[in-house]
């Protein structure tokens, strides 16, 4: 928990993982270019203070994980969302032994999400089921740019990804994080397109598709989906650094985000080990639309509590302390949230 | 009577090869890849040329890098005089397939094969309505903020002629002409990719998403130039301004204060 002016935050990070990329789990040269791209958005995007060696960066290991999210970074609860990368390391880049057994070791803390893809057909749809009942899903990291031997990407609304999420529905696993990545079959369109998050969004009304990074770079192209589907959310794993780089341009992804589908489907997250959560929350509290922004309206701290950690933890059933919760906004299901302004049945 | 030895017509100089590249665009961004800092090298021997291009991450989408490349390889093969050129897109994930597609003339079907299926002319355009969209916006809204009786639902009335000169109206006709949509003085401003207008109960909303894509793509453009920057040290010195988006922690930033008269800023204590 986070306090601040007498104001006390619940704090969910939505977006963790506990990866390799040491020397010896790299695989090729896609491997070492995989973790210096993560590296550089790290140099890129954090205070000074806060930029890690590159040696620190390749691995963390638990302890330190719960160290920087739970005793330095007043995390509450945070939920893995592993990416596998199986082309690009030896044992995968997200780690599966050590992060799931790390959740099982702190459940009050920690959730393990897994991943699928349909790639692996019917042998992946049997994975699934166990991995289901081993690891107690309640949801999946999505990584739709994966490279999987001639293939290098994938699409939600293939035929085979609507067996997998048949599955899901029929085994609980109710949360879909979706990150979209930069390469899919074919080239001809937009790699970063979310169409597809819409056709399954329709398609499976009872799942909650979260999308990580609020589909930058096409933040345009989610919120107008976003807003046509209720079942549709936004991660800001990416968008939170921004705040400290770039705060009017952060600003502005809050805005547009609050504008078009509204306060309680935000979620707060760090991408541990991209960056740590406490400055993160920190400047968060702390933030405030500037004042020649005058195109949209100043955030409330019940807003920013929502955000930080009540609205992953009402997806994740995850208790929150009596004092702590907030109703629901009174708002529209669909369409922009301030109505007066904007007609979307005209459009 | 002596003659100086004039320069020969149609020599090959590294300030015609960068004039050359700068009609090549990032789609994405909408910019010249010569304000991006992403030409690295111009090498010149006699008249053959090799360049190499560079991105601001590994995983940058392989069909907007490739789409650079052949676009850089097609300028500069139309400079007069030219003889061999060779282009090559360093670091990136895919940095061989697309270099030998170059050398082998391979086109984009032969570059990517079974990950190609037609062109990549529907991706060129999807980015050149988002740059007029941003255009229109970038032009609308400015003129919402300078006329304070304008209301939203009156911009769709807005004319051509209605705008101020300057940059944000330079930049939106030329982002028409790319779409084939008109230029007269008299053409409605606020439009679709088809030349078609919003009737006034639709036009605030179409303004909020015409400012998500703007946003979206200022957005983009300040972050890709900040890894350049960040992943090959020294790249900001061949970056130029991008005014739209930018933000006090950018290189190029201007203070307002620094823009004040002398005058005033000398009699300020």
């Amino acid at each position: 928990m986070y306090s601040k002016d007498g104001e006390n935050y619940f704090i969910v990070d939505a977006h963790i993982a506990l990866w390799d990329a040491r020397p010896e789990n790299i695989k090729n040269v896609q491997g070492q270019q995989f973790i210096d791209c993560f590296y550089d958005y790290h140099r890129n995007l954090s205070p000074e203070s806060e930029v890690w060696s590159m040696e620190d960066y390749a691995y963390q290991g638990g302890e330190r994980l719960m160290k920087d999210l739970f005793t330095d970074g007043y995390v509450d609860h945070a939920i893995f969302q592993p990416a596998h990368l199986g082309e690009f390391y030896h044992r995968g880049f997200g780690q599966t032994e050590e992060a799931s057994a790390l959740a099982a070791k702190h459940p009050d803390k920690l959730t393990y999400n897994h991943n699928f893809d349909p790639r692996n057909g019917e042998a992946g749809l049997d994975q699934l089921r166990a991995d289901a009942e081993r690891f107690g899903l309640k949801g999946v990291k999505l990584y739709t740019a994966e490279w999987h031997g001639d293939s290098r990407g994938w699409k939600l609304d293939d035929p085979m990804a609507y067996r997998y999420f048949e599955l899901c529905r029929e085994l609980g696993i109710t949360n879909i994080h979706i990150h979209k990545g930069p390469t899919i079959r074919p080239l001809d369109r937009d790699a970063f397109d979310v169409a597809d998050v819409d056709h399954v969004a329709t398609d499976f009304t009872d799942l909650n598709f979260v999308v990580e990074h609020v589909g930058l770079p096409r933040l345009e192209d989610f919120c107008w989906i976003a807003t046509q589907e209720p079942n549709v959310h936004g991660g800001l794993a990416v968008a939170m650094p921004f705040i400290h780089t770039r705060p009017r341009y952060f600003a502005q992804i809050i805005g547009e985000l609050l504008y078009w589908i509204g306060e309680d489907r935000i979620q707060f997250s760090s991408d541990y080990a991209l960056w740590t959560p406490r400055w993160l929350i920190e400047q968060f509290v702390d933030f405030q639309i500037p004042e020649d922004m005058s195109e949209y309206a100043p955030i409330s701290t019940d807003t920013k509590k929502k955000i930080l950690g009540l609205n992953a933890a009402k997806m994740y059933d995850i208790e929150v302390p009596a004092e702590l919760r907030l109703p629901e906004a009174d708002e529209t299901e669909t369409g922009p949230r301030q109505p007066e302004a904007a007609d979307l049945a005209s459009v | 009577m002596t003659t100086l030895a004039a320069a020969p017509a149609h020599e090959v100089t590294q300030d015609a090869v960068r004039r050359a590249l700068d009609v090549v665009f990032d789609p994405e961004l909408d910019e010249p890849i010569t304000d991006l800092g992403f030409v690295r090298s111009v090498d010149i021997v006699g008249r053959d040329l090799e360049v190499h291009l560079r991105l601001p991450t590994s995983f940058c989408s392989p069909n907007f890098a490739y789409l650079m490349a052949s676009d850089s390889q097609d300028a500069l093969r139309a400079l007069p005089g030219v003889g061999r050129v060779v282009v090559e897109l360093d670091d990136h994930h895919d940095s061989a397939i697309i270099n030998h597609g170059l050398a082998t003339d391979a086109g984009y079907r032969g570059t990517f094969r079974h990950e190609a299926e037609d062109s990549l002319d529907e991706l060129r355009h999807t980015f050149q309505v988002k740059a007029h969209t941003a255009a229109m916006e970038r032009c609308l809204t400015a003129l919402l903020r300078s006329d304070v009786d304008l209301t939203e639902a009156e911009l769709g009335r807005v004319v051509l002629a209605d705008l101020p000169d300057g940059h944000e109206k330079e930049s939106l006709l030329r982002r028409r002409t790319t779409l084939g949509l008109g230029c007269q003085a008299s053409a409605q401003v606020m439009v679709d990719q088809h030349g078609v207008g919003y009737e006034p109960r639709q036009v605030p909303m179409a303004l909020r998403r015409a400012r998500s894509t703007r946003i979206s793509i200022d957005g983009n453009a300040h972050f890709c130039r900040g890894l350049l920057r960040t992943r090959y040290p020294g790249s900001g010195d061949d970056q130029t301004r991008r005014a739209d988006g930018e933000e006090p922690s950018d290189p190029t930033f201007v203070p307002l204060s620094a823009l004040l008269p002398r005058s005033q800023k000398e009699s300020s204590p």
